[in-house]
């Protein structure tokens, strides 16, 4: 990169030029794990699993890279994002019915209503952690 | 190989702030906005546009999101409005923890009507609650009548839907009509003004629908 930047980015050195917020919430991935699990232990962390829904206004790829960095550097340098998409499904108020949304069209494909629940595809969660054992110590 | 159980919310310290600020706002009587849109649809323009014709009756102040300078808020104090910048360095939007500091700037005790304009973005800032009673997303008819198909989150979580820069409609490929079908498709609650800040076209029925919340402070 030929122009230094002059401005003082808020992130990690690497990401500099990478100004997306899946790099702020693969660190508030990295403060709950770490949160969760005791520090000694974080060398062991293998698996991250992670829900994101399709509707979450975060992109995959992205977080996943994002993360990789920091975590490559971190303290849990071999822990790995393992992404669950879900699909975006709605309730139809009217008619009760529930249905996955292929495209992202607001109207209950049974009858035809617009008073939509939104029931799946919004989540931004950390599910579980997995890690590697020492010598059959448990967690 | 263990397994440790987390289900845990990544923005869940997001949502907290955030709900603080809301029982705040509700405590107060304060009526939140949150502005979305990308940059250059107009945000600021009708802001002024709106202290111009409501500041004889409702009691407004601003808090400016922006990647970098201070130039909307200085726009924002021309109209003696009450005004805190802040300068997100690169972030792409605004976070409930940034309002929070921002709000301790400002002297809410008289304020009816606040308005957080967020960082110019379509898609990051719909994830993000600020604790804002609503949010108000601006499409200008430059941008094309397709854009809330193609950001549907920030249309979906969005209650009002101000169609900027109508007077341009002759000389750019929008359509009016697609671009209103196409919002309430996404969200058919959607309460949708047109408006034109260079021209002043239907700023007056959108200022109207503020007054009221301001008013009544929901």
């Amino acid at each position: 990169m030929k122009n230094e930047a002059k401005t003082q980015y808020l992130c990690h050195p690497r990401l500099r030029f990478v100004i997306m917020h899946e790099l702020g919430i693969a660190q508030n991935i990295m403060e709950i794990v770490r949160q969760s699990v005791p520090e000694g232990l974080a060398r062991d962390i293998r698996k991250i699993r992670v829900r994101v829904g399709q509707f979450a206004g975060v992109v995959p790829d992205s977080l996943d890279f994002c993360f990789g960095v920091m975590a490559g550097e971190s303290e849990m340098p071999r822990a790995a994002l393992l992404i669950e998409e879900v699909p975006t499904a709605c309730r139809c108020r009217g008619c009760g019915r529930e249905f996955e949304m292929e495209e992202l069209v607001f109207l209950c494909p049974h009858c035809g209503g617009t008073d939509l629940e939104v029931i799946s595809g919004k989540e931004l969660e950390v599910v579980d952690i997995e890690l590697v054992d020492h010598g059959g110590e448990a967690l | 190989m263990s397994i440790v159980t987390i289900e845990r919310k990544v923005l869940e310290k997001n949502d907290q702030i955030a709900e603080r600020n809301r029982r705040f706002f509700r405590d107060r009587g304060i009526f939140v906005l949150n502005l979305v849109s990308s940059p250059g649809a107009g945000k600021t323009s009708i802001l002024e546009k709106t202290f111009e014709r409501l500041r004889d009756d409702c009691r407004m102040a601003v808090i400016e999101g922006d990647v970098q300078t201070d130039l909307d808020a200085q726009r924002v104090a021309e109209y003696q409005v009450p005004v805190v910048q802040i300068v997100t360095m690169g972030g792409c939007h605004l976070e409930a923890g940034l309002v929070a500091d921002a709000m301790g700037k400002l002297d809410l005790d008289s304020v009816d009507l606040l308005f957080i304009e967020n960082v110019g973005n379509l898609v990051c800032p719909s994830g993000y609650d600020l604790g804002e009673a609503l949010k108000v997303v601006v499409l200008s008819t430059t941008e094309g009548d397709d854009k809330p198909l193609k950001y549907p989150a920030m249309f979906r979580n969005a209650s009002v839907l101000l169609i900027n820069k109508t007077d341009l409609i002759p000389y750019v490929n929008c359509r009016l009509d697609v671009l209103r079908g196409n919002a309430l498709k996404i969200n058919p609650d959607l309460r949708v003004f047109e408006i034109s800040c260079s021209t002043g076209a239907g700023i007056d029925a959108w200022c109207e629908w503020l007054r009221g919340k301001g008013a009544s402070g929901q």
